[in-house]
């Protein structure tokens, strides 16, 4: 196992060495540079525009910016963004990445929590009017056109009910006198849900000992405790006003995304949960006479998780590339919209970085699906 | 006597004037036939069979039918343009109605859906880009399933190096940026239906589907049969072609109905960027809508609504599909 993951972490080095240069070639390939851009603005000289080509180096031939950028790379560095010059590329990530995390992050748990129940109700009562109902529909969610729906969603929910806001990250007439950045209320808000789900995780595995119908209670009490201890800190720091307009701008695009979403991790259950009843183990827990939410949910369903995990961890992989499409329709600025402007305006450096990151977290889940199934499947082994 | 016996061979099993049972007698007429028949027949019933397995599931049912729809949609437009539209106003790309003014028009008894910004017939631009979804459609689907039955075969049979290097590829292929990858092309070429058919038939073909077809590959070279071939002495390219491809077939149908929801999808979504050199297509019609200004108008919802729906409707089609096919397919999930 240990030179399994050594081989595959050698090969991912170079897979990732590889990536990178095909993406840099590919950026230069791309015809024009940054400096192109003001081409169209009577006030900029050539003269002036040259300066901005040699300041950002683009006077330079190809290959020889080509391996400065890796050899900066290899010392950690990353440039400059072009376009939000003079700041650095791993500022704006920094900046931006927490937002899209927090999108993708939010409604894939969402969904893979939605799709999964679903999922098990429909193998469980399989050839329902019910299921093909909900098949249906869900597929249509699933291949629906997202820009369309997107301004659906808008529509309905922001424009015609205003149930919420439409599109953007903030309100910027509230945070006109705020006391400090909206970054910063942010950054908390997601240092509060990551401690708020390590607490409740340790919380769900000391209780897990308790028989059924206590622990219910118990779990509950955790979960209304906890909110009321978050609702406390954040009402008495005065912040929660703005924690709060944040929250109320996220929840349209999540549910956007819930909803296109949830159909994959539902199909998936079904799927898996149907080959699992087929399982002698199934057969057993019927003759053991056990109830069926107990076979359902003990038996088939734990079993049936596998894929369904493995399909997780790959979507949480790509969570950071975001959506370039939903963060442009809700006009939610998160690494999507970089890659997307960074793309049109030829920003090599920020576009790099932002894939640099993409990829890494993507080779590596790939890595992880691997090991998880040796793992969790004994019958895979790896030589 | 003798000609009704050809009539109804298994009546009776009487034994004929030679001695010979009338079974042996039809299995002596089989025999006589040439063998391609008897496949052809073999074939058909395994066909009949399979479309039995698959009309169980009524969510095919739906989806073959919302892409018949389609494909009339598609089939009746050179008809309609030839017969009874006038191709000075209902052209799809030149078209124009002087007397439906000011665009965008509403629906009316001339034009069903409408005209957009430009004064085109709506019913008229959603019929023809039908045919070239379609094709875009089966071609990247083509190309996408040829290369990953090929090399997931390969890579499976031979392992070391070979699968190595592909599944490497794939994780490289999954990584680069297709959006990025499409302007860079988009700048270098004129991207036009062939060639995007191509790319995102490439793309996919060596990404995601070569690695769920090699690893059902995996599973088929332990099986039996071929180690029987191996032992019989069939070389490497009659085990891979003879064996292993047939056997995957089913699966490479399945991912063709998916390459082909995301082949659609993705020109939708590139046409909608503006990314794209085609002359009409359902994501140009909403592109049209957008850089025209009436993307966030509601009350011109004829413009967005037949696009947006009809692109979503197919997509969703060609997955319905594709999921009912999973059952023909894969034993475990039906329901005997």
């Amino acid at each position: 196992m240990a030179r399994y993951i050594a081989q595959r972490l050698l090969q991912i080095i170079l897979t990732f060495f590889l990536f990178l240069a095909l993406s840099y070639m590919l950026l230069e390939a791309m015809p024009g540079d940054f400096s192109q851009l003001f081409l169209q603005d009577p006030k900029l000289t050539l003269a002036q525009r040259e300066a901005i080509a040699a300041s950002l180096g683009l006077n330079r031939p190809p290959h020889e910016r080509f391996f400065r950028y890796i050899g900066s790379f290899l010392r950690g560095d990353l440039g400059v963004s072009f376009q939000y010059y003079p700041r650095p590329v791993v500022d704006v990530i920094l900046e931006r990445a927490p937002r899209t995390l927090m999108l993708f992050i939010s409604s894939t748990v969402v969904s893979f929590y939605v799709g999964f129940f679903v999922g098990k109700l429909l193998a469980w009562r399989r050839g329902r009017v019910l299921e093909y109902i909900t098949t249906v529909g869900g597929v249509t969610l699933y291949t629906v056109f997202t820009p369309w729906f997107g301004l659906l969603m808008i529509w309905l929910f922001a424009f015609t009910l205003d149930w919420f806001p439409i599109g953007k990250f903030i309100t910027p007439r509230l945070w006109r006198d705020a006391p400090v950045e909206a970054n910063v209320v942010f950054n908390r808000m997601l240092l509060t849900a990551l401690v708020v789900s390590i607490v409740l995780l340790t919380w769900f595995i000391l209780t897990r000992r308790i028989d059924t119908r206590r622990r219910r209670v118990v779990h509950w009490g955790g979960m209304g405790l906890g909110l009321a201890v978050v609702v406390g800190i954040w009402g008495a720091s005065g912040l929660g006003p703005y924690a709060l307009n944040i929250l109320h701008h996220l929840m349209l695009p999540v549910l956007t995304l819930t909803l296109i979403s949830f159909a994959g991790t539902m199909l998936l259950t079904r799927n898996s949960m149907l080959e699992t009843l087929r399982e002698d183990y199934i057969t057993t827990a019927r003759a053991k006479g056990l109830p069926e939410k107990v076979i359902r949910d003990k038996h088939a369903a734990r079993n049936a998780m596998l894929p369904v995990v493995t399909s997780l961890v790959f979507s949480l992989a790509f969570a950071l590339s975001g959506g370039v499409i939903t963060e442009g329709v809700f006009s939610w600025p998160g690494m999507g919209e970089v890659l997307l402007t960074s793309a049109v305006v030829q920003d090599i450096p920020m576009m790099m970085g932002a894939l640099i990151f993409t990829a890494i977290f993507a080779l590596l889940a790939h890595l992880v699906v691997d090991i998880l199934y040796a793992f969790l499947d004994p019958r895979i082994r790896y030589g | 006597m003798a000609t009704e016996e050809r009539h109804n061979p298994f009546a009776t099993a009487q034994p004929a004037g030679d001695g010979t049972t009338l079974d042996q007698q039809e299995r002596e007429r089989l025999r006589a036939q040439p063998l391609w028949r008897v496949r052809l027949k073999l074939l058909a019933g395994t066909l009949w069979n399979n479309w039995k397995l698959f009309t169980e599931n009524k969510i095919g049912l739906i989806g073959l039918a919302i892409i018949l729809f389609y494909a009339g949609l598609a089939l009746a437009h050179p008809l309609l343009m030839g017969r009874v539209w006038d191709p000075l106003i209902y052209d799809p790309v030149i078209g124009f109605d002087p007397l439906a003014a000011p665009h965008p028009a509403p629906p009316s008894a001339q034009h069903w859906l409408g005209t957009d910004p430009l004064g085109r017939d709506v019913l008229s631009q959603l019929m023809f880009s039908t045919a070239s979804e379609f094709i875009l459609g089966m071609v990247a689907a083509l190309i996408t399933v040829t290369i990953g039955t090929s090399i997931g075969a390969l890579a499976a049979y031979f392992g070391g190096w070979i699968d190595t290097f592909f599944m490497r590829l794939a994780d490289l292929v999954i990584t680069l940026p297709a959006i990025v990858l499409l302007i860079v092309l988009g700048g270098l070429f004129t991207l036009d239906l062939p060639l995007l058919a191509l790319v995102i038939g490439i793309l996919s073909g060596f990404g995601a589907t070569t690695v769920i077809i090699k690893s059902q590959a995996l599973t088929i070279k332990v099986r039996t049969y071929v180690e029987a071939a191996w032992v019989a002495g069939g070389s490497h390219w009659h085990i891979i072609l003879r064996h292993i491809i047939p056997n995957l077939l089913p699966l490479t149908f399945l991912y063709m109905m998916f390459t082909v929801t995301d082949a659609i999808f993705a020109e939708a979504i590139l046409s909608y960027f503006g990314l794209l050199n085609i002359r009409m297509s359902w994501g140009l019609m909403i592109h049209t809508t957008q850089s025209a200004g009436y993307l966030l108008n509601f009350q011109t919802w004829w413009l967005i609504v037949p696009p947006g729906l009809s692109i979503t409707l197919l997509c969703a089609a060609f997955y319905l599909v594709g999921r009912a096919l999973d059952e023909v397919v894969n034993p475990r999930l039906r329901k005997r």
